[in-house]
């Protein structure tokens, strides 16, 4: 299914969503992959996203979206009203990310998160032999303007989700352009996972 | 060329003419019965042979149902005349808009000032206690009459967007879709508190005269001033230092209470333009029905909302204190619950209240997109193009 044109993130994620799901996107930023989502998996979406110049892109697409951000967006939905919950590249950006968690996986079936890996080798050189927070292509940020306030690894998100009996099933890390099978802590740039409890 | 042209040219609907619908009776919520009703409308584009193109548009407290264009004669634009007429937000060559003057108002529609066919006198306080769900009933009829079986959209702000909410949850069935505006499900007491400040300004001027001045002078001073207090809680501190800051009056008189400040001149003009156009008694009877309405009657909202396929597009203002964002939230917050297909935006104004009538671009935008969503079979359209 992946094409030139669309990140392969949003691929990967694409391949693991089923036809004529529910799904519900924290952070949906301009809304491309939940465009994505309606125009080949048929989904019916809805996303939440906190900036306001982003919302009107959203709507632009024909999205719905809802303005607000996403520690308190997820509390008001019923139990498993989505298919799929995505937190892709937000996780690391938000405040009460356990509170988020539980929440995302009571309103959804099954949760997609997609991470930076702060393990990324080039990350561990930079450390190592520069002495400097990292920066790059996963991470592209300056220590004083970085709007993460997580640093986690791949590895740590499985730990993570061994300390509080979530299942994972399936791991998927990739660099830019191609899936990691070997030694992806190391190696991958993002880790995108498909939980569920 | 004279201004009335320059107006027509700028995307406007052009000339336009108030239009009226009259029905033998209908039943209030009170259980008593109005007739003969007249509704005083307006419509712009056409309707489409399928008639899936009509969206209602409902106004606020002082507004009628010139929305947009002019009217022979006159400079004056309709109050949303930014948002309605070719390639607009609300595109009058794809869409049939229709605009009606509320029921107990008093620009065309029955009100109390209407001649009670009873007594051949106007009805004053013998008009009975109406409802937002009155209006929208009354609204309901008009629709019928113009053979219209499902509408497009249902649009408005404030106390329109109080009428929004009372067709999606008594009309679900015939429509399409929703946008309620800087609105909320009920009045707050502090709502409810600024419309009872406003009633007693009116009533208690000696002209009013328990609602009988329609042989004498009208109660234009309590009207005015309840307009002012209306107007200070339309806008907010920044707009008003914006617009005002503490500039005064070249007056040239000696100390004497008259209007110094900038932003007294422009309260007592409002006021006093205001009792040329709007009867004090309909005032009295609007604010009531707006502080009366819960949409959905005590119940949570959500239980009206259950599989309804209407879709949702909620607009708020974040400098609003009158209809503060938290209310529209409430109104997301039951769509949510109900999994009704919503968008939600709190657009960054600093109008405050306001801002609903002067947001133009950003509100145009969004519905704009989302008219075209709903009217389109749902089609998600965008850059992709496909």
């Amino acid at each position: 299914m992946a094409r030139k044109d669309i990140q392969l993130d949003h691929a990967i994620i694409l391949e693991l969503i089923k036809p004529q799901s529910t799904v519900l996107d924290l952070g949906c930023g301009n809304g491309d992959l939940l465009y994505l989502l309606i125009k080949s998996k048929q989904a019916r979406v809805q996303g939440i996203e906190i900036d306001d110049q982003a919302i009107y892109k959203c709507v632009a697409k024909g999205l719905n979206v809802f303005h607000g951000d996403v520690d308190s967006g997820l509390t008001e939905f019923n139990d498993k009203s989505f298919d799929y919950v995505i937190l892709n590249q937000s996780l690391q950006q938000i405040l009460h990310v356990d509170k988020v968690l539980t929440d995302a996986l009571r309103v959804g079936k099954k949760v997609i998160v997609g991470i930076p890996n702060f393990a990324h080798y080039k990350s561990r050189l930079q450390m190592f032999f520069q002495g400097k927070a990292p920066v790059t292509e996963a991470l592209p940020y300056q220590w004083y303007e970085t709007p993460n306030l997580h640093f986690l690894s791949i590895l740590d998100f499985k730990q993570y989700c061994r300390a509080k009996k979530i299942n994972i099933e399936r791991i998927v890390c990739i660099d830019e352009s191609r899936k990691i099978l070997f030694l992806p802590n190391l190696f991958a740039q993002v880790g995108v996972f498909l939980i569920s409890k | 060329m004279n201004k009335e042209n320059k107006i027509i040219k700028n995307n406007s609907v052009g000339l336009v003419k108030t239009q009226e619908f009259t029905f033998e009776s209908l039943k209030l919520e009170s259980a008593e019965k109005l007739g003969p009703v007249t509704l005083a409308y307006e419509t712009y584009g056409l309707l489409n042979p399928e008639k899936t193109n009509a969206i209602l548009i409902v106004h606020a407290l002082s507004g009628d149902a010139h929305a947009a264009g002019v009217h022979e004669g006159q400079n004056n634009p309709g109050w949303w005349d930014e948002f309605i007429g070719p390639g607009k937000a609300f595109d009058t060559e794809r869409y049939f808009i229709i605009c009606s003057n509320v029921l107990g108002g008093c620009k065309g529609s029955t009100g109390p000032a209407s001649i009670n066919p009873k007594t051949a006198k106007p009805y004053a306080l013998d008009f009975p206690l109406i409802t937002i769900n009155d209006i929208v009933n009354a609204q309901k009829r008009l629709i019928d009459h113009l053979g219209i079986e499902k509408l497009l959209s249902v649009v408005g702000g404030s106390m329109g967007g109080q009428q929004v909410l009372s067709w999606l949850v008594n009309y679900p069935h015939n429509l399409a879709s929703v946008v309620p505006i800087a609105t909320t499900i009920k009045h707050s007491p502090q709502q409810i508190a600024f419309n009872e400040v406003g009633r007693q300004s009116i009533m208690g001027d000696a002209h009013w005269k328990s609602g009988n001045y329609y042989d004498g002078p009208a109660p234009v001073k309590g009207l005015a001033v309840a307009r002012m207090i209306g107007h200070i809680t339309y806008m907010s501190d920044k707009s008003m230092a914006e617009k005002f800051g503490r500039q005064k009056k070249e007056s040239g008189q000696p100390f004497k209470f008259t209007a110094d400040f900038e932003v007294e001149g422009y309260l007592r003009y409002r006021g006093d333009n205001f009792v040329k156009r709007f009867d004090a008694n309909s005032y009295l009877y609007i604010t009531k029905a707006m502080d009366n309405f819960d949409a959905s009657g005590g119940r949570p909202l959500q239980e009206f909302l259950q599989d309804t396929p209407v879709k949702v597009l909620v607009i708020s203002f974040k400098s609003d204190w009158l209809y503060p964002a938290y209310q529209s939230k409430e109104i997301v917050k039951a769509c949510k619950l109900a999994g009704v297909e919503t968008t939600y935006c709190e657009i960054d104004s600093t109008y405050g209240h306001d801002a609903f009538l002067l947001e133009v671009q950003e509100e145009s935008h969004l519905i704009k997109h989302f008219l075209k969503k709903v009217f389109y079979a749902y089609e998600v359209t965008g850059e992709y193009g496909a």
